[in-house]
């Protein structure tokens, strides 16, 4: 790998892509016993790699525990990964001092899923919003108009909604709330950790459709993480699919929807509910929970679960095959397409 | 401004919002227990502060000939203690002496307490470890026992007092404010303080302090009536305020010995005790409910 991936990755696409990770990986320790020894690690991220360009939705998706939000968190050095790298803008996150830390975390901002737990409920939301700007050195007044503006913007007047507190709010109107914080720091990058999972079907429209407003409205580049393949499918460019830490499949969200490589990507594709009858199916296309995270299975991940497991699959783990532009695919199934370089 | 689309939504939430501090006052005001308690114990705090300009009588000028007289004297409305000297002047002054040492080290151990709890919580590892295995050590004695076996070291008066009460209630609220600290630390809105890229000051005060300090004010101030009894507790063994200055605990102490001579007036100081750390405790129970964030 060259030292700057961002212009390796520029070679290939033609554009520099805005946030980039080459090989993420983070385990968590399980400690145990009267010595709080390590006992075991919790594989939650795997030698995740990807780009995602200036502009582009890119939606992460995968079942609940496969190392998303720990991802996202990753990515924002939340938590401080144990391998691998994250560029930002051409910039390497990992090696940020915190005075940089702290400038680069105004370019890219995460909204978080719980919109119960992710608000002060001792801070009226008007001052939730104005925090971040208070923290990076503007002015009170200035933070407090900005604030309100944005309020107004997601659909929470300010002058009915500003001295609120989170618990007088309803979900929706909460997670406005986080979208607001996020953007009042006008960043590049938004991270969506879930932001509608926890919102009925119908506020969860207008959420998503207040989202892709902004996008526009403010170029924003969005990382759009969520189980839901419907929402995927309605908000992203491109999608990456996710199983047990580690990525199984990216592509297009129309390649992937009409013709997904992976057996995991098919199964789930195949298991997300549908309104057409006719696609409607008489089993289950997968069964049983994934594997514990802790000791996962040797080789590919999703051998335990896959119709078309090979002996082969046991010993490595597959590595990305190309088989269409900007379509790869972790399976010994695949051979390399002849794609144009 | 424009407000964008979604009006159902919009329009669920009528009317102005109220802050949370006058929502607080509003449901204190709506509680009579709370009231009731709180006009107590200020009347109690006015009267002890008041002690030298509305005592009768010299708390400790007694008379031979006159003493424990009954209550309902002219001269003495709450009676005389065996030495003769005014009862009600004595409780008077006496006030004063037990709500110091009641308040002082509850307000000592609640600053104490939540700065270390805090720092344990918030920091985690080592230093929550060193910080709550030590006072675990505190933890592991009966609280009497503690006060007891300071006060015995340091002997008597009431600074060494004030010292071994606020060293019996240190640990209590540390546990408080550490278990606080750390259920707060681990919500989300923590973590959205630091992705805004706020530094450790901000989020302490305006995130961390701001939820905790609610739950363990309220904590501190059931352990004023605990602090109050002890402090007595104290003094009847001869380890706190030393006579013949005039202290509840202690003058329950002496009088002890009277009870069969008049049984009502060695009972006075008793009941200004418990009536002082009930009224604290109910005060303290009317706030928490209040402060309870409700949707």
């Amino acid at each position: 790998m060259s030292p700057t991936p961002g212009l390796e990755a520029r070679g290939r696409t033609g554009t520099a892509p805005l946030l980039l990770t080459r090989g993420l990986r983070k385990h968590f320790p399980l400690r145990g016993g009267v010595l709080q020894r390590v006992q075991a690690w919790v594989r939650a991220v795997d030698d995740v790699t990807f780009d995602v360009k200036p502009g582009e939705t890119l939606g992460i998706v995968g079942e609940s525990g496969c190392g998303k939000s720990t991802l996202a968190r990753l990515i924002l050095r939340l938590v401080e990964p144990d391998a691998g790298s994250v560029w930002f803008d051409g910039e390497d996150v990992r090696r940020a001092l915190p005075g940089r830390m702290k400038r680069l975390r105004r370019d890219m901002q995460l909204v978080f899923q719980d919109p119960y737990a992710s608000l002060n409920p001792r801070l009226t939301i008007e001052a939730a919003v104005a925090f971040s700007l208070l923290v990076h050195g503007v002015g009170r007044a200035e933070a407090r108009d900005k604030a309100r503006a944005l309020l107004g913007r997601v659909g929470l007047d300010p002058r009915l909604y500003g001295r609120r507190y989170p618990h007088e709010l309803s979900g929706g109107q909460r997670q406005r709330v986080n979208i607001a914080r996020a953007l009042v720091l006008d960043p590049k990058l938004l991270l969506l950790d879930e932001p509608v999972s926890a919102l009925d079907k119908s506020v969860q429209a207008q959420v998503l459709n207040l989202l892709q407003g902004l996008k526009t409205e403010r170029a924003l580049t969005y990382v759009f993480i969520s189980h839901d393949l419907n929402v995927i499918e309605y908000v992203s460019d491109r999608v990456l699919v996710m199983y047990l830490g580690q990525v199984v499949e990216t592509g297009t969200a129309e390649a992937l929807a009409e013709a997904p490589k992976h057996p995991y990507t098919q199964a789930l594709f195949a298991s997300a509910p549908s309104m057409d009858p006719d696609r409607r199916m008489e089993r289950p296309p997968i069964a049983g929970d994934p594997p514990n995270p802790i000791d996962p299975p040797s080789g590919c991940r999703f051998r335990t679960r896959c119709a078309f497991a090979m002996p082969k699959c046991a010993e490595v783990p597959p590595p990305p095959v190309t088989v269409a532009p900007s379509h790869d695919v972790a399976c010994y199934l695949y051979e390399p397409a002849t794609v144009p370089a | 401004m424009s407000v964008v689309a979604l009006p159902q939504e919009v329009s669920t939430v009528a009317g102005a919002p109220m802050s949370y501090w006058r929502t607080v006052a509003w449901r204190l005001a709506r509680d009579r227990a709370t009231l009731v308690a709180g006009a107590i114990l200020l009347l109690i705090a006015v009267s002890a502060l008041l002690a030298p300009w509305i005592a009768p009588h010299d708390p400790n000028a007694g008379s031979i000939r006159l003493r424990l007289a009954p209550i309902g004297g002219a001269t003495h409305p709450l009676g005389t203690d065996e030495q003769g000297r005014d009862m009600l002047s004595r409780l008077l002054w006496g006030g004063r002496m037990t709500l110091v040492a009641g308040l002082t080290p509850v307000v000592v151990a609640f600053l104490v307490g939540t700065v270390l709890g805090v720092i344990a919580g918030y920091a985690g590892g080592l230093t929550n470890t060193l910080v709550m295995r030590t006072m675990d050590v505190f933890y592991a004695f009966p609280a009497v026992l503690l006060a007891i076996a300071i006060s015995g070291a340091l002997g008597p008066g009431l600074p060494n007092t004030l010292i071994s009460l606020s060293i019996v209630f240190i640990p209590r609220v540390v546990r408080v404010a550490e278990s606080a600290t750390v259920q707060v630390k681990g919500l989300e809105f923590v973590a959205a303080a630091r992705a805004s890229g706020a530094g450790v000051w901000p989020i302490l005060r305006h995130h961390l302090l701001a939820n905790i300090l609610g739950p363990v004010l309220v904590f501190a101030s059931t352990q004023v009536s605990l602090s109050i009894i002890l402090a007595a507790g104290l003094s009847f063994l001869g380890l706190g305020v030393t006579p013949p200055a005039a202290e509840w605990g202690l003058m329950l102490n002496t009088l002890r010995q009277s009870i069969y001579v008049n049984a009502i007036v060695p009972a006075l100081p008793g009941l200004a005790i418990f009536v002082t750390s009930m009224a604290f405790n109910l005060v303290s129970d009317g706030l928490r409910d209040a402060m309870e964030i409700r949707s």
